[in-house]
């Protein structure tokens, strides 16, 4: 019986051609804008992430309350003990001890008098070490405009923004003034090796990126870290992932903490539960269902009116099919069986053209860095449609489900049907 | 030949509602045909002769009186057993033959065996023979738009006879076909009923097809007028 209606389906291109275009399109639309809201959405809370959050995050519980400052006073002591810890405990996370710092930036002219000065934001992080994915993290190698990438203590890289509004170039030098981690003045010579533009405004304007270790001698943070980052072993965040670690964490706390007073405790916080990224993450996640759900719906009011007049055209077939003993009930499976190969066939084209869309747009990109030269949020200039497994079946589900509603609906009529009329109406 | 009643149509009223009244089709009909019989039921339009197919054809039910077909009553079966009866026991074949248009004979004919539980080897056998019969095993590949009328009538015969029914209901076959079509028709399937012992029903008025009848009844109004055995 299926090899008899597969039949049906490829021989008449009036119960097939139009169901299986219109699924197709569907799907690609629901991989493509699905790729679309996951890159952008995906990218911008990996930047994040990558930046700032981490997938998850351990500071003192002090440093955490007041995280938005940057509370360097707060930081954690012991952070090198702390990351062993944490590396040894979930070692396919990538765990990283971070200092950020706001402070102020003086450029000298060439009898070392000041020249001009801004506030910067600044961030020190592994750069120096051999197998650290600081940089790549940071995409600093990709973002160096002019000079190169530290390749030594007192090397650091500003935002280009910066370095042209006091025409600054690689190899000059300046000095950051700033506060110690017992409140202390602190000022510290660095050389520029190089200059970077991110294409995120809140980045470009002052930005500072030195390694922890000069962090550390400058502001007297010896074995401290304001945060210790740990990145999951995935693409994309995930939360249920992160809560997991944070979970464990918690409950173990004394472990990595055993002598600390409340305050000073390390606390973990995931991605979702800081800076208001929660509202990003579900943000990202209602635009998936939401999508998903109006493809399902606007499809299946098309397919149900192409069902429906299927359902006339195939009339008679219907009315022989009962009259040579078809059960009615099985009639209307049978529909429901062909929906469900048309929607197959139809998601199965729609999702291999819309996967070599988001693969061709996934390696060019959309530059949208025009757009965005006030943004304050951060955000890639570059978006790219996001690749992950989800993709190859996300079509399927608008494709079959609104196919077999569709159809479902459609059908309906073949109940209402009265045998009794079934001669007079093949007749005519 | 078997000469067991096989239909038995006892008091069988049948009417329809129409408006506030209601429209009598049938009345009082009383008849019974064996097993192997070849006849048919003339009358002229309205005379209750498509009404009456419906009932043997467990399509309809009486609204008086009781119709035994192949040993059920008709009144008392549900949709499914109605179905189950009509697609082991039953045949049918319309005026307007209603192939399948987008399959080709073969599977027109195979598609009444697919609904039983059968092999496919034997169902490949039961088709080729049923083809076989009607002398279309040279068309076996064709659609139905690339055949004539005759011809799409001796599929739709082959379709109604592949799964070997032991009742065949015939709607003016031979209302869309010209003479001499009508009548290699009516010889193909008045050769099935001696071979096979299967029991033919029409319903006509087409003087090509009556000449071959065993048995014609006569309607007028719903009722029986003459009841003829040749």
């Amino acid at each position: 019986m299926k090899k008899f209606l597969l039949k049906g389906i490829l021989h008449d291109r009036g119960r097939s051609l139009v169901p299986v275009f219109v699924v197709a399109i569907g799907a690609l639309l629901t991989v493509f804008l699905y790729s679309w809201v996951t890159g952008a959405m995906g990218d911008s809370i990996e930047m994040s992430s990558n930046f700032n959050t981490g997938d998850v995050k351990v500071m003192t519980r002090a440093y955490a309350a007041e995280a938005d400052q940057i509370p360097n006073d707060l930081a954690i002591l012991g952070a090198g003990r702390i990351t062993e810890q944490l590396k040894n405990r979930w070692p396919d996370m990538d765990w990283v001890a971070r200092i950020r710092f706001g402070a102020l930036a003086d450029f000298p002219d060439r009898e070392g008098l000041t020249r001009g000065q801004g506030p910067v934001a600044g961030w020190a992080i592994d750069l120096l070490s051999a197998n650290t994915k600081e940089p790549s993290r940071f995409n600093l190698p990709g973002a160096i405009v002019r000079g190169a990438m530290p390749s030594q203590s007192r090397e650091c890289l500003i935002s280009e923004e910066l370095a042209s509004r006091f025409d600054v170039k690689p190899g000059d030098s300046f000095t950051l003034f700033g506060t110690t981690m017992e409140g202390g003045f602190s000022f510290t010579n660095y050389i520029v090796s190089g200059t970077l533009k991110f294409g995120s405004a809140g980045l470009d304007r002052g930005a500072v990126i030195l390694d922890i270790r000069d962090a550390r001698s400058a502001f007297c943070m010896d074995d401290a870290a304001g945060e210790i980052l740990g990145y999951l072993p995935v693409s994309y965040y995930d939360h249920k992932m992160a809560v997991a670690v944070q979970s464990r964490f918690n409950a173990d706390i004394k472990e990595f903490a055993p002598d600390e007073e409340k305050m000073f405790e390390p606390v973990m916080l995931t991605l979702k539960e800081q800076s208001g990224m929660a509202e990003l993450v579900d943000y990202s996640k209602a635009i998936s269902a939401m999508l998903i759900f109006i493809f399902v719906a606007a499809m299946a009011i098309v397919l149900w009116n192409a069902g429906l007049l299927g359902g006339l055209r195939r009339y008679t077939e219907f009315g022989v099919r009962i009259a040579l003993g078809e059960d009615k009930g099985h009639i209307y499976r049978s529909l429901l069986w062909e929906a469900v190969m048309i929607g197959c066939i139809g998601s199965l084209a729609g999702t291999a053209a819309g996967v070599a869309l988001v693969y061709a747009l996934n390696v060019k990109g959309f530059d949208m860095s025009g757009y965005m030269q006030n943004a304050t949020i951060l955000m890639p200039s570059v978006i790219r449609p996001a690749i992950t497994p989800v993709v190859y079946y996300i079509g399927f589900i608008p494709g079959v489900f609104s196919m077999l509603l569709g159809n479902a609906l459609a059908g309906a009529g073949i109940y209402r049907r009265e045998t009794a009329r079934l001669f007079n109406e093949l007749e005519v | 030949m078997e000469n067991k009643e096989i239909v038995k149509l006892n008091g069988v009223y049948k009417r329809f509602p129409s408006g506030k009244t209601e429209f009598t089709a049938l009345s009082r009909i009383d008849l019974s045909f064996a097993g192997g019989e070849f006849a048919g039921l003339a009358g002229p339009s309205g005379s209750g002769k498509t009404t009456l197919l419906n009932i043997i054809g467990s399509l309809d039910v009486p609204t008086e009186g009781t119709a035994d077909v192949l040993g059920k009553r008709i009144n008392d079966l549900s949709h499914k057993e109605a179905a189950l009866l009509r697609n082991y026991g039953i045949g049918f074949i319309f005026q307007t033959y209603n192939l399948l248009p987008v399959y080709d004979v073969y599977d027109n004919v195979e598609f009444a065996l697919l609904l039983q539980k059968m092999s496919p080897n034997e169902r490949k056998r039961q088709v080729m023979e049923a083809l076989d019969w009607v002398g279309l095993t040279d068309k076996v590949h064709s659609r139905p738009a690339a055949l004539s009328g005759g011809e799409c009538q001796r599929v739709a015969i082959a379709r109604a006879m592949v799964k070997r029914p032991r009742l065949v209901l015939a709607d003016e076959p031979s209302a869309n076909l010209d003479s001499k079509n009508s009548h290699r028709i009516v010889q193909t399937m008045k050769q099935l009923n001696r071979d096979l012992g299967t029991t033919f029903i029409f319903s006509t008025h087409d003087e090509k097809v009556m000449q071959y009848l065993d048995r014609i009844i006569y309607l007028k109004d719903g009722e029986v007028e003459r009841d003829v055995v040749v």
